[in-house]
């Protein structure tokens, strides 16, 4: 069970990122956070690991405060914790098994893991996986060879050979075609299913969210505004989640997200580690 | 269409026109100044042209006696060792200092620690370094491998850390994210995204280490160098431009392995 508890972002520039977010994610559910570019949702992903330092509140994970632990314990906590990239970041120039083992790593010494030298059963675990995602045959491919959808295959065996016990993925089809982006998603919450792994999920594209999440949150200049099923995510919560409540003016809602997009590029840009 | 009135001129670099040509004429008087103080004119240029006709005369044919031929062919071989050796053993040392080096990956003070060092090492000239090295270990092979080791960490470490300061982040992002530490991350996000560069700068620096090795002799560290400068000594121009010509093989045999190996790795 994932919970964060007033949890706050302040970046060194002022800019106020995450203005006390509390949620709770547990069992096997598929949370999806939804919210305009710049809510504040990649800054909320990271802060859980702390690839983004807090700058307030709480994270638990089960019973572990994550923010009070030191390295070596933040360390073993992240062990626990899988992440999938927007922009993938597989190690390119290694293979595709390399990859997919980097999972382990918190669990193996510096000097077995420069000699690629894994336990037998975590190179057994890879290969099941790479099965379940499609990717049988390809263990000595390097990453750079494959293709974005194959990338993200990748990314999601590397996540889910940790055994984590919460799933981030931070915006997993943007850099996807739409048909790629379906079947990665649902490649993803299928292995999340059988794996009884929750999920929490950042994606701008409210469709796609609606498609594959079992829990909908809307984030907001830093704030959680709106929480509900698929079901009740009517015109008037997206008035809330996008416009601060006010009603939008009959604007096609392709060109918004376009729109969103590229503003989304604007935002990793300025915020330190966003991507 | 009507002609038009209107001029356009390019907008000028300087503050404004006048002080562009003001700048032009104080530039032509500063080299002639210089020309002037340090005696450099015609007249002594064309005697040392006519000199240097003499002396290339004199030098043609290349030739070498049995004796001279072998010495010439040990000694260049004891400069591509050192060059060898010297390669392997800076780079070795350099592995560190680039690591230390690189702004992204150490806190701000080992890395302006690490910059002076490299920037120590590129400073002086590697005729400088060998004659302190000489004065230390005495002449030969030593003073030469230590002299070109020195110098290749000035060069190796820090293209190497400028190297890592380009890697993408995000690579090493995710092994942070999965619990690795900090070597992990480097030996699993880092390395494999520099490795290519890491053997491109190794092929080149041994290329230039031949070079240098070449010219070391001259104060005492060993190599070719010492053959070549008793050579003009002695008066034995011939002698002089047999080796130069071994000189100019032995650098163009070591340039084109290098650049076949830079081409395939990188």
């Amino acid at each position: 069970m994932l919970r964060t508890d007033n949890l706050q972002k302040t970046y060194e520039s002022g800019d106020e990122a995450l203005k006390g977010v509390s949620l709770s994610i547990e069992g096997s559910e598929i949370v999806s956070m939804i919210g305009p570019s710049g809510a504040g949702k990649s800054t909320f992903i990271r802060c859980i690991n702390r690839l983004v330092e807090p700058t307030g509140g709480e994270v638990y994970l089960d019973e572990t405060e994550l923010r009070a632990l030191g390295k070596r314990d933040l360390r073993k906590a992240r062990r626990d914790i899988g992440m999938i990239f927007q922009e993938f970041n597989l190690v390119e120039r290694l293979t595709v098994m390399e990859n997919v083992l980097s999972g382990r790593l918190g669990y193996v010494s510096t000097w077995r893991a420069f000699r690629r030298n894994f336990p037998s059963e975590d190179i057994q675990r890879a290969y099941e996986i790479l099965e379940r995602v499609g990717l049988e045959d390809m263990e000595n491919k390097r990453a750079d060879e494959l293709s974005g959808g194959q990338r993200q295959r990748v990314g999601i065996a590397r996540a889910v050979i940790q055994q984590p016990k919460i799933l981030l993925v931070d915006e997993p089809t943007s850099s996807l075609d739409p048909e790629t982006s379906h079947k990665v998603l649902d490649l993803l919450t299928t292995v999340a299913k059988e794996d009884d792994i929750p999920v929490l999920i950042n994606i701008h594209e409210v469709e796609l969210a609606l498609d594959y999440a079992d829990r909908i949150v809307g984030l907001s200049d830093g704030e959680l505004v709106w929480e509900g099923g698929t079901d009740e995510l009517d015109e008037h919560a997206r008035d809330i989640i996008y416009r601060g409540g006010e009603s939008r003016e009959g604007t096609g809602s392709a060109i918004e997200e376009e729109e969103a997009a590229e503003d989304r590029q604007e935002i990793d840009r300025q915020v330190p580690g966003g991507g | 269409m009507a002609a038009d009135q209107q001029t356009w001129r390019r907008p000028t670099a300087f503050y404004n026109r006048t002080v562009k040509w003001l700048f032009y004429i104080g530039s032509v008087l500063f080299v002639g100044l210089l020309l002037s103080r340090t005696g450099v004119s015609p007249g002594r240029f064309w005697q040392g042209i006519l000199f240097g006709i003499d002396l290339v005369g004199q030098m043609v044919p290349p030739t070498a006696t049995e004796t001279q031929f072998n010495r010439m062919m040990e000694m260049l071989g004891e400069s591509v060792a050192m060059s060898m050796l010297a390669t392997v053993l800076g780079v070795l040392i350099s592995i560190p200092f680039g690591f230390l080096a690189a702004e992204n990956l150490v806190p701000k003070p080992v890395y302006y620690l690490n910059r002076s060092i490299i920037m120590v090492s590129r400073s002086l000239h590697s005729l400088i370094v060998a004659i302190i090295f000489v004065k230390a270990f005495g002449l030969g092979v030593v003073a030469g491998v230590l002299t070109l080791s020195f110098k290749t960490i000035g060069y190796w470490s820090k293209l190497f850390a400028e190297d890592l300061e380009d890697i993408d982040r995000g690579q090493m992002e995710a092994i942070e994210a999965t619990g690795g530490s900090r070597l992990h991350t480097i030996v699993y996000g880092v390395v494999p995204q520099v490795i290519p560069r890491a053997i491109g700068l190794t092929v080149y620096r041994w290329d230039i280490n031949i070079r240098q090795s070449t010219i070391i002799g001259i104060v005492g560290a060993g190599g070719i160098g010492t053959v070549i400068l008793a050579a003009f000594d002695k008066y034995q121009y011939q002698y002089a431009s047999t080796i130069l010509l071994a000189i100019v093989a032995v650098v163009m045999v070591g340039e084109a392995i290098s650049a076949i190996t830079r081409r395939r790795v990188e």
